[in-house]
């Protein structure tokens, strides 16, 4: 009641204050009971440290997973954007790696730096070359390499200019 | 509960010769907390189920409706206490939250008073009842009397909260082993610890060196541990995996709500609370208001809660009829809840599976 009571009175402080937004609240059991029947009804989700740590992970299987899931970090003093997945030793060295995690981190950045056009143009086309489905890593379910992977993203934006 | 274990231990040493070498058990007494809203329609439901059956349960209701004390407060009636005292067994229905100050929570009072401490929801994909996932099969057993529920928080300074997570060696060991017995008992293969022990060192690592420990003494099971993160982004990519999950209470609380999601929701989930001195077998959906007394409730999830309250009293030959009467009706989708996508009365429902029960003695 006192920790999460707290954490909640501020963000009702805040909604109060951003009232073009909607506000609502939700128990974290409810929301994942209902993430799992259906995560369309989620938009914003903000909360304390161990639940975002869980539902983050949570929702991140839920697109497939952290080999394409962006991440940032942001501060008072300055933002990191990262993948999280892992260093994959495996597969290290051998051109087949899948870098759309970190890509769509870079994405994110460029926003965050007010660089929308190219994080807008980058991103369609790593999701282009997804969806048309014939250049893709072992991992998104093709047998291309990372570097053709990568040439075909390149191709799209250079197109996209 | 030594006799129990008697009984349980003679029932099941007992030849497999079909329900009728049962006719002379003893008949066992349960205490039945219908509820509110369409708690008492669903609770008819099992009884009458129960009766198809003929199983030996007999049923003392209870109605928890908080009473007024000489203090002026209100609080639960004694009968709760002294019925649960005699039976030890208890199926309780969806209740509805209290408004007004002064009310004890009856989870809380109930868990305290039995020693309620392991919470075992086992989720398994109803054929019929479609969702995203499929052939979900697990069990999720919480530990739940500490850990980040213990209600210890204070004030730092203004604007600073803290919370005592507890986690205690006793706590920790004792839900391990039921979750080892568990999975013996109900042929289960693998028990994994889930914990954050990387981040919460002390506590979680408590808990996690408990379930090594049990998992030592019990190496006909095998026993796994996973991270709490990776076993949320693993159970949303393929649930399958996953078999006799154990944990301390909050990624309990959390994870147990995921897993009904996927095989359906509460309202097809079963529960079961286990205690030292008793177990309360319980619904965990709501008392849907809506459709109290219009014969549309759909009485599944306290039916498999009832179901996981026969295994536990050592009935699992009946236990077996009604689950597989059950699970047959829904496979069959002709006479359906509408929560399940058909348009069959409560009663309808009930009359269907009762059927099924009776055909397969």
């Amino acid at each position: 009641k006192m920790t999460d009571g707290l954490f909640l009175k501020c963000c009702r402080h805040v909604a109060e204050q951003n009232k073009d937004i909607k506000f609502k609240e939700m128990y974290l059991d409810t929301v994942c009971l209902n993430m799992v029947q259906d995560p369309t009804q989620f938009d914003v989700l903000v909360m304390p440290n161990l639940y975002g740590d869980i539902l983050s992970d949570l929702c991140a299987g839920l697109i497939g997973g952290l080999g394409v899931t962006p991440s940032g970090n942001i501060g008072q003093d300055g933002a990191i954007f990262e993948s999280v997945h892992g260093t994959a030793p495996d597969i290290a060295g051998e051109d087949k790696a899948n870098p759309t995690a970190l890509l769509l981190s870079a994405v994110m950045m460029l926003r965050y730096m007010g660089l929308s056009p190219y994080a807008q143009r980058i991103e369609m086309a790593c999701f282009d070359v997804i969806r048309e489905g014939r250049v893709l890593t072992g991992d998104l379910g093709g047998s291309s390499k990372c570097s053709e992977f990568t040439e075909e993203i390149c191709r799209k934006v250079r197109e996209s200019e | 509960m030594a006799f129990r274990r008697a009984l349980k231990r003679l029932l099941q040493e007992i030849p497999n010769q079909g329900s009728r070498c049962y006719s002379t058990e003893a008949r066992q007494m349960v205490t039945m907390i219908p509820g509110d809203g369409i708690g008492p329609e669903i609770s008819q439901s099992v009884k009458d189920i129960f009766s198809a059956a003929g199983a030996p349960v007999d049923w003392e209701d209870v109605d928890v409706t908080p009473v007024k004390g000489p203090d002026g407060n209100f609080r639960l009636p004694p009968k709760i206490f002294d019925s649960m005292d005699r039976t030890k067994v208890g199926l309780k229905g969806p209740l509805a939250t209290p408004i007004g100050k002064g009310h004890q929570s009856l989870n809380l009072a109930l868990r305290k008073a039995f020693n309620l401490y392991a919470n075992v929801r086992p989720c398994k994909s109803i054929e019929g009842y479609k969702t995203p996932y499929n052939d979900v099969d697990l069990v999720t057993i919480r530990e739940n009397t500490e850990g980040e529920y213990s209600g210890i928080e204070h004030v730092i300074v203004d604007g600073v909260v803290q919370s005592i997570k507890k986690i205690t060696e006793e706590a920790s060991m004792r839900v391990a082993e039921y979750a080892f017995a568990y999975a013996r008992d109900n042929n289960r293969d693998t028990v994994t610890a889930v914990h954050k022990a990387n981040i919460m060192k002390m506590t979680d690592g408590l808990f996690l060196k408990c379930c090594r420990h049990v998992a030592e003494q019990n190496k006909d099971i095998k026993f796994k541990e996973m991270y709490l993160d990776t076993v949320c982004l693993n159970m949303v990519q393929d649930p399958t995996q996953f078999d006799v999950l154990v944990m301390p209470n909050l990624y309990g609380d959390i994870l147990s709500d995921l897993c009904a999601g996927l095989i359906g929701g509460l309202g097809v989930t079963p529960s079961g609370n286990i205690g030292q001195d008793g177990a309360i077998f319980e619904s965990v959906h709501g008392t849907a208001p809506d459709i109290a007394g219009e014969d549309k409730a759909n009485p599944t999830a306290l039916l498999l809660s009832a179901v996981m309250m026969l295994r536990y009293m050592g009935l699992s030959p009946y236990a077996q009829r009604i689950e597989m009467a059950c699970f047959d009706v829904i496979r069959e989708g002709r006479v359906l809840t509408g929560d399940l996508g058909g348009s069959s009365k409560c009663s309808e429902f009930t009359e269907e599976i009762c059927r099924k029960v009776r055909e397969s003695e």
